[in-house]
């Protein structure tokens, strides 16, 4: 064992809850992190990755405790450590950070005085050289005007600054090695660059290590050195970033990897990877994968596979590799109907169906929220949320609705459909105007037009059958009056999403994340709608579901023809699945054009600098990330003139005076920028 | 027939109620959602514990909201027609004649033989002497009370207890076999579990309690007939009789108030939330403008207007208890008026949120009706919110029920209620030596149901709040 390795954990095994079924939430890891380096665990939602950080750094929940293994950070045993003794180390020679930076700061202290407090936890003494630290650390996250921004509460902080501020009191002790529990997950690509910059910036000064937890396999290629794969509480695979993107060892990782949407894919199913991941209360025989594994073997299911290392330096747990050297025949297999003909991709696009009469006609619509203040509650000022959108949607095609967080797009999808009263603008379908309708006479229209949310738990109402919330529609627009016919209807829906008819009988809760949002399509489908808004319908989901849903959506435009309307921030789902997009920037589309033209060749300064944030796998189509100052301005005070330009790197003069008209490019292409 | 049934305003409003809670537990039993939350209220030993307790006051209030008037005993004539008594009774009072009827001259204390005060009391001689004369039913079987009262206290009480544990014994072994049976052991399996506390509902709970209740009551039961256990009051009244009268009334009060107030509460407070704009910004006009005039003032007002009322058509009334309970569910409605603003409030700011989530908007999209949207999301969605404020308010009604009572606008004055047994006692403790027992029977009666409510209440919260799920 070499001196570098700052911390090695063996056999670690993590139990929550009480003592007659405990869910063994992390089960026998072994991982070694050397010093400096960045080491990625990666793993789906609920597969132990943030237990396996919380019992390193002895935080776990009260119903949680290690039973087993040994953790030692440079030769110290952790584990053995008296809880004093342990918070010198927490936050001495190992921080940590969480996903959320909403939730970990105090709201009522300010950002210096909580950095401060972890200075004086670690430092001691002197207290008149606190400031001048806390004023140091913050210059070290790059956290502009340090001196100033002491002062202010947490409220008054994007998230990327509360996140800045998390990594700075993480700092404060000056550690050897930095915990970051999915320290972007909740923040926007161009927040999310800075951030992963800073922490590729601060390795490189103090020589810390970085324990990243992730599922996003794009951050896992920009940053990594090593990592590991976790699944259902156990280490599958350990690789280099390198080796395991050039050829990931098992047949998870593998899936996991053609499960990526994008523009490659586009002709094609993306693999998906069948049921779920298994609960951990019970005991184990074989393989952990083996129920959705495609290159299963007998031995599998009654033998537990053990931990192997190969010759290239990955380490991997898969019986396939059982025979000593060479790559394993079982692997490959269910490669090939994954990648398929990528000529074809972008046929689409060129259609010349693409030109034909559109069904959705928006014209600069608006949607602005009144501020409300003061003792009469009056209104002071509007959160212009929507601010002047216009675009067209032809049947059978997608749009995809492209921008960060705040930034208007549920408004407009919501606008759209007149959930929210529209300001001002024109929505016309198939000639008929939208606006201004009422609750009444927009019943009309319900049956062509549907949605489908972000979140699948908060989408269906806990309290009514299955079979109820997919025949709600058919009953309230009278498609289907007998219940009978409703649910002959509904059992048609659930085989169209690809599930069981005994669905009908079965509360929402009984169903896993992925389950619920072929619920809600099939609600949506269920009085055969001509246009279904999508608002990030896959966001909340795992990669491998994600895949399910992005399937279906598509196999269903294909035999319906349907449109949708795509709202999305993730460029790779764009990327596979849109036809045309649209990029907003605080209300506004700034960019829009055909897939291809947009995302190989954007115009807008703004466009630009996204897509250079998106973390991608492939080395080659890197580009280099475009840094944009600041944070996206609050839409109730847009600034003047282009409300792009106080971020703008190519911004001029003339920007800040009035706002751009728009620039035709082709006749599918159109650009708000001067400087185009 | 020998008796007429007589359905005063409260018994119909307790009927209602009665019909109101079937159907509840109809609609719970056949949604999972409404099951669960209940299943975990009774698997907690605190929960049954309390449901017993709360069981037995339920009873004594139900015998005593059964109302009729009987036949007037009439020898000799013949003629078809039967006439009724006017004094309306219940099932409790003729459960209870011994009590109501065995009354003193006055005061007398709890298992006394001799009254309170001082009488002149003529000796067979002819002299006047003044003492502590006998009582003429409490204690009236001793013949010499100074040396056979507590003998004959300690073995009626044993008699009582054995009676008490002979009825719990068979309801135990009922109960027992019933649950053998639905889970298909030996009574004998069934008994062991019980026993060791590892059955899911914790019937050892249930069952102990259950027995120290019925032990009380028998006890209570077999002392009463033979003395006042309680004492008596000013009239000679059985304080004991009273007490028990006094529940029906407080049970009333807390629950008849919360039956008033929740339609306007629910259908206002879900309103307001939901259409958001003017129909807002008059609900919430009215319930500001209610919430700031002080309570009291308000049944103040309320009470004295009913009595100008009453005494001006004092005709009208065909009985004292009928006049009474007028009064009683003018109380009640006074009260619901000022409550409701609460759950109004409440449930205006659970309707704004759950206006805004993604099924209510699902719903919205696919063209369901206001109403409906309502009925079917919302409502159900609120329902929890609506039962832990109906569990939580009730002990603070009957709180209020006595505080009201006390300054004199509470229930009528002839009506038993723990306020009013409070009230009278403010001059009882002003006495030199002290009548300290119509006091003190109001407050353990009192407050064995409130503390039973309030724990009651706290198990039910912890058993609907959804934010308590994880912690569990
Ligand atoms: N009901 C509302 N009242 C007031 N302001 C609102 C309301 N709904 C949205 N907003 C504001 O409008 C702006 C746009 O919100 P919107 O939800 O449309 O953004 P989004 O692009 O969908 O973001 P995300 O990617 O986070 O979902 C935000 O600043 C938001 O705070
Ligand atoms: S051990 Fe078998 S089931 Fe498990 S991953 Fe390998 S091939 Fe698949
Ligand atoms: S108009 Fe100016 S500020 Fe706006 S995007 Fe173009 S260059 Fe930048
Ligand atoms: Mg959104």
């Amino acid at each position: 064992m070499s001196s570098d390795v700052l911390l090695e954990v063996t056999g670690l095994t993590t139990l929550l809850g009480d003592t007659v079924r405990p869910v063994r939430v992390v089960d026998g890891i072994d991982l070694e992190i050397r010093r400096g380096e960045t080491f990625v665990l990666l793993g789906e939602s609920g597969c132990g990755k943030s237990m396996t950080a919380l019992s390193l750094m002895r935080l776990l929940p009260p119903s949680g405790r290690v039973a087993a293994g040994a953790v030692r950070l440079d030769g110290t045993d952790l584990l053995r450590l008296t809880e004093a003794e342990m918070r010198q180390v927490r936050g001495g020679r190992m921080a940590m950070i969480f996903q959320e930076p909403q939730t970990s700061l105090n709201p009522v202290m300010s950002a210096g005085d909580q950095i401060a407090e972890a200075v004086r936890v670690h430092e001691g003494g002197s207290r008149d050289r606190t400031p001048a630290r806390v004023v140091e650390l913050m210059r070290a996250v790059g956290i502009p005007d340090p001196a100033r921004r002491v002062d202010e509460y947490p409220h008054q902080l994007s998230g990327g600054m509360k996140q800045r501020i998390m990594i700075a009191m993480a700092l404060a002790g000056d550690p050897q090695l930095l915990i970051a529990d999915e320290p972007t997950t909740a923040l926007d690509v161009t927040i999310q660059a800075q951030v992963l910059r800073l922490l590729k910036d601060l390795q490189a000064k103090t020589g810390m290590a970085v324990l990243l937890i992730t599922h996003d396999l794009g951050v896992v290629a920009e940053t990594a050195d090593r990592l590991a794969v976790m699944y259902a509480g156990q280490i599958l695979e350990t690789a280099t970033t390198d080796a395991f993107f050039a050829a990931p060892a098992h047949p998870y990782s593998r899936k996991l990897m053609e499960s990526l949407p994008g523009a490659d894919k586009r002709s094609a199913r993306l693999a998906v990877i069948p049921g779920r991941v298994p609960h951990l209360d019970q005991a184990f025989v074989g393989c952990r994968f083996a129920e959705r594994c495609y290159a299963v073997m007998p031995r599998c299911r009654d033998q537990a596979p053990v931990w192997r290392d190969l010759e290239t330096g990955q380490g991997v747990r898969c019986h396939l590799w059982g025979q000593a050297g060479g790559q394993p025949e079982g692997l490959t297999r269910g490669v090939a109907d994954a990648v398929a003909a990528p000529e074809t991709a972008l046929e689409g696009a060129s259609d010349p169906e693409a030109a034909a009469a559109s069904m959705l006609q928006v014209r600069d619509l608006k949607v602005h929220f009144p501020i409300h203040d003061g003792v009469f509650r009056r209104v002071v000022g509007q959160v212009r949320a929507v601010d002047g959108l216009t675009f067209d949607l032809t049947p059978g095609r997608t749009l995809a609705l492209v921008g960060e967080s705040g930034c208007g797009k549920t408004t407009a999808g919501k606008g759209i459909l007149q959930l929210t009263t529209p300001t001002g603008g024109s929505i016309r379908y198939r000639g008929d105007e939208l606006v201004g309708l009422g609750h009444r006479r927009m019943r009309l229209f319900r049956k062509d037009l549907q949605i489908i949310f972000q979140d699948p738990y908060a989408a269906m109402n806990p309290r009514m059958l299955v079979g109820d919330l997919i025949g709600e529609g058919l009953q309230a627009l009278g498609i289907e009056r007998s219940r009978a016919g409703r649910m002959r209807r509904v059992a048609e829906l659930l085989d169209l999403v690809g599930m069981d008819s005994d669905a009908v009988d079965r509360y929402p809760h009984e169903f896993s994340g992925g389950q619920r949002q072929r619920i809600c399509i099939a609600r949506a489908l269920a009085v055969e709608p001509k246009l279904i808004v999508c608002d990030e319908p896959t966001s909340a989901l795992d990669v491998s579901v994600q895949a399910q849903i992005l399937n279906l959506l598509k196999d269903l435009q294909d035999r319906l023809g349907l449109a949708y309307l795509f709202i999305t921030h993730d460029i790779s789902v764009v990327a596979y699945l849109a036809h045309e997009v649209a990029v907003m920037y605080l209300g506004r589309v700034v960019e829009r054009g055909r897939v291809d033209e947009i995302l190989d060749d954007p115009h807008h300064p703004y466009t630009r600098a996204l897509l250079s944030a998106v973390p991608v796998i492939d080395r080659d189509k890197r580009r280099s990330v475009i840094r944009l100052e600041g944070d996206m301005p609050s839409p109730s005070n847009p600034p003047s003139g282009c409300y792009f330009h106080p971020r703008c790197p190519d911004a001029v003069a003339a920007c800040a005076l009035s706002y751009p008209e728009e620039t035709h490019l082709s006749t599918t292409r159109l650009v708000h920028c001067l400087r185009v | 027939m020998s008796l007429m049934p007589v359905v005063l305003w409260t018994d119909g409003l307790v009927f209602l109620l009665l019909a109101l809670i079937g159907a509840f537990v109809l609609y719970a039993s056949r949604h999972e959602h409404m099951r669960a939350p209940w299943r975990r209220v009774v698997r907690s030993r605190v929960g049954v514990a309390t449901i017993v307790v709360l069981g037995f006051y339920v009873v004594v209030g139900l015998l005593d909201t059964v109302h009729f008037r009987l036949a007037l005993d009439r020898q000799g004539d013949d003629s078809a027609e039967t006439r009724y008594s006017p004094e309306v009774l219940s099932l409790l009072d003729l459960a209870l004649s011994g009590l109501r009827e065995r009354q003193e001259k006055t005061y007398s204390a709890p298992f006394a033989t001799h009254l309170f005060v001082k009488e002149a009391i003529e000796q067979p001689d002819g002299t006047l002497l003044r003492d502590y004369p006998r009582l003429e039913y409490g204690g009236a079987h001793l013949e010499d009370p100074a040396r056979q009262r507590g003998f004959d206290i300690a073995w009626r009480a044993a008699w009582g207890a054995l009676q008490g544990l002979v009825i719990w014994a068979l309801l135990t072994a009922g109960i027992l076999w019933l649950i053998a049976r639905s889970r298909g052991e030996t009574p004998a399996a069934t008994r062991a579990t019980v026993l060791a506390g590892r059955t899911r509902i914790p019937w050892r709970t249930a069952l102990a309690t259950l027995g120290i209740m019925l032990v009380l009551s028998a006890v209570a039961g077999e002392l009463a007939l033979k003395y006042h256990i309680l004492g008596t009051d000013k009239v000679g009244e059985d304080v004991f009789y009273q007490t028990l009268k006094s529940i029906r009334t407080g049970l009333l009060i807390g629950t008849l108030t919360t039956l008033v107030m929740l339609p306007a509460a629910v259908l206002l407070g879900i309103m307001a939330g939901y259409f958001r704009g003017w129909v807002d910004d008059v609900i919430q006009y009215l319930y500001t403008t209610l919430n700031s005039i002080p309570g009291v003032l308000l049944i103040a007002a309320a009470i004295l207007l009913l009595q100008v009322y009453m005494s001006n058509n004092a005709d009208d009334f065909a009985s004292l208890v009928e006049r009474a309970d007028l009064r009683l569910l003018f109380l009640v409605l006074i009260l619901g008026v000022t409550s409701w603003t609460g759950l109004c409030r409440l449930l205006r700011g659970e309707a704004l949120k759950l206006r805004e989530v993604d099924y209510v908007q699902a719903s919205t999209a696919l063209g369901v009706g206001h109403f409906t949207l309502i009925g079917r999301h919302i409502l159900p969605n609120v329902m929890h919110i609506v039962l832990i404020t109906l569990v939580l308010d009730f002990s603070g009604l009957v709180l209020a029920e006595a505080v009201l009572s006390y300054i004199n606008i509470g229930v009528d004055p002839t009506m038993n209620s723990w306020g009013n047994m409070i009230n009278s006692a403010r001059l009882e403790l002003a006495r030199d030596p002290v009548v300290w027992w119509s006091l003190t029977a109001a407050f353990v009666f009192m407050f064995a149901l409130v503390l039973a409510a309030n724990l009651f209440a706290d198990v039910v919260r912890d058993a609907f709040d959804p934010r308590l799920k994880g912690a569990r």
